[in-house]
């Protein structure tokens, strides 16, 4: 028995599949993880995600207590609502967790962490605090539904509260907006449009039945692990973990290098690993014939040492199986996975494989 | 829990057997396995005219969730696959005791596989549920 999301009974009655998830008991599937994972990619699908942790970051020192914190610059954040994804590193340059920070004003941000991490992170956050003037708040009480899909936003407008629907369909991507006690964000895990909606949990279950009676789809944490491998995110302990450097799981990008003397947790170390060019690589895999690549498959490249798949999977909007993995240093563009004793021929390809319904990946 | 269909004999690996006329034995996994897989996608069938030894790999039933081995029931020459699977694995979901089955065997030992009668197997699953 793991703790249970202020939405669980709804997961019950509606027939879901149980499984536990870092420690949380959650809906796997309600039936078909095939059709939910289809029906964001082309209506309107929501997933319970309550068991994420909403961390608020308030005080004067906000600011320059997340520039140190994080990997990735919230000073680059100027307009209230926006959003940055970032890494949050150890000293060795490893991943403590990955997030999404939005900055609400000069003295708040938002942070949304993993759910399977969320102790570790608290712990780890408060541990940096020092003598700076921030106050780390956890919101247990709130609950969190991720509802995701080309129709999402307009199916679900009419269930924001009247005063702030304008606003909240106004949303550019990336940013969210204080609703009242609600917050509403155009953010998600899927590769599709959508919102994220953080509500007091108390009132998580009118919206999710209101959903649910808009047309809106349940969908479990199966299909929504094969959406975020089609779009290409990253999933924490799984992808990277706190052994594993971005630069080495594709998350470069989410670096903040400039300025140069901003001197975040894991900076020396990092810079130590950007020097190194035989640093392994993150890419994209697409297996060439019928079968399923899976995690901790063997990858063989020829005259090079194996890599590994992080997340592999069968992609439903491909028809084919794709995945990502951490490989050597060295230029090729095909390579062979040993699935059960095979050796399948895989082509190294661009991550994402899937955006807006789109594929990106040539079959 | 759907009923279990009464002519079908079982195993303690979820996979069902029933047995032709002309003596060869048809082979599929149960709907409590093709539940506990989830969606199917993708069947690794064996090679026609295959003898496979009692407890051996004989098939592979991969789902969104996981690879899962199909271990021959009884030691056998494999006479026919079900090709319909390799485009549409997902019938396996649809219709585990019909349109779902995967291999048929000749048998070339006698009586060599243990099997349960609907009865035992009802008793195994309602154990697992409890």
């Amino acid at each position: 028995m793991g703790e249970k999301t202020p939405l669980y009974q709804q997961h019950v009655d509606a027939g879901a599949r149980i499984v536990d998830f870092g420690g949380w008991d959650m809906p796997l599937h309600y039936g078909s993880q095939l059709d939910e994972h289809n029906v964001v990619r082309s209506a309107a699908g929501m997933f319970d995600v309550s068991h994420m942790t909403v961390v608020d970051v308030t005080g004067a020192d906000a600011c320059t207590f997340l520039q140190t914190l994080l990997a990735n610059d919230v000073a680059r954040l100027k307009q209230a609502g926006k959003a940055l994804y970032s890494c949050m590193l150890n000293p060795k340059g490893g991943v403590v967790d990955d997030l999404i920070v939005y900055f609400l004003d000069d003295n708040r941000y938002r942070l949304i962490v993993n759910a399977a991490t969320r102790e570790k992170d608290i712990t780890w956050i408060s541990g940096q605090v020092g003598s700076a003037d921030v106050t780390i708040n956890e919101r247990a009480e709130l609950a969190m539904i991720a509802i995701q899909g080309p129709e999402a936003r307009n199916i679900a407008a009419a269930l924001i509260p009247a005063e702030y629907r304008d606003a909240a369909l106004a949303l550019k991507p990336f940013f969210g907006l204080e609703a009242g006690d609600w917050f509403v964000a155009r953010t998600g895990y899927t590769g599709e449009d959508g919102w994220e909606v953080v509500i007091p949990s108390v009132a998580a279950a009118a919206l999710w039945d209101n959903c649910i009676a808009a047309g809106i789809k349940p969908c479990g944490l199966g299909a929504r692990d094969t959406l975020r491998l089609e779009a290409g995110m990253n999933l924490y302990g799984t992808d990277m973990d706190d052994a594993t450097s971005p630069l080495e799981a594709g998350l470069g990008w989410t670096i903040a290098w400039e300025p140069a003397d901003r001197d975040f947790v894991g900076r020396t170390a990092l810079e130590k690993v950007r020097a190194n060019t035989e640093r392994q690589k993150f890419v994209g895999l697409l297996l060439e014939s019928k079968g399923v690549l899976r995690n901790h498959q063997r990858v063989v490249v020829d005259g090079l040492a194996d890599g590994e798949i992080t997340s592999g999977g069968f992609s439903p909007t491909m028809q084919r199986s794709v995945a990502m993995a951490r490989m050597p240093a060295g230029d090729y563009s095909h390579a062979q996975v040993d699935v059960r004793g095979r050796l399948l021929d895989v082509r190294v390809v661009k991550i994402p494989f899937v955006r807006n319904g789109q594929v990106l990946t040539e079959i | 829990m759907s009923e279990l269909p009464g002519d079908l004999e079982y195993t303690n690996d979820h996979e069902w057997l029933r047995k032709e006329e002309d003596g060869s034995v048809t082979i599929g996994i149960t709907d409590h396995a093709q539940t506990s897989l989830g969606d199917l996608v993708y069947v690794e069938l064996p090679e026609l005219d295959v003898d496979v030894e009692v407890g051996g790999e004989m098939a592979v039933v991969e789902s969104v969730k996981a690879a899962s081995d199909v271990y021959a029931p009884v030691s056998g020459n494999v006479v026919a696959v079900n090709e319909a699977l390799s485009d549409d694995p997902e019938k396996i979901n649809a219709d585990p005791y019909g349109d779902g089955w995967i291999v048929r065997l000749q048998p070339t030992a006698d009586g060599d596989g243990e099997t349960m009668t609907p009865d035992e197997y009802q008793a195994l699953l309602d154990e697992l549920e409890s």
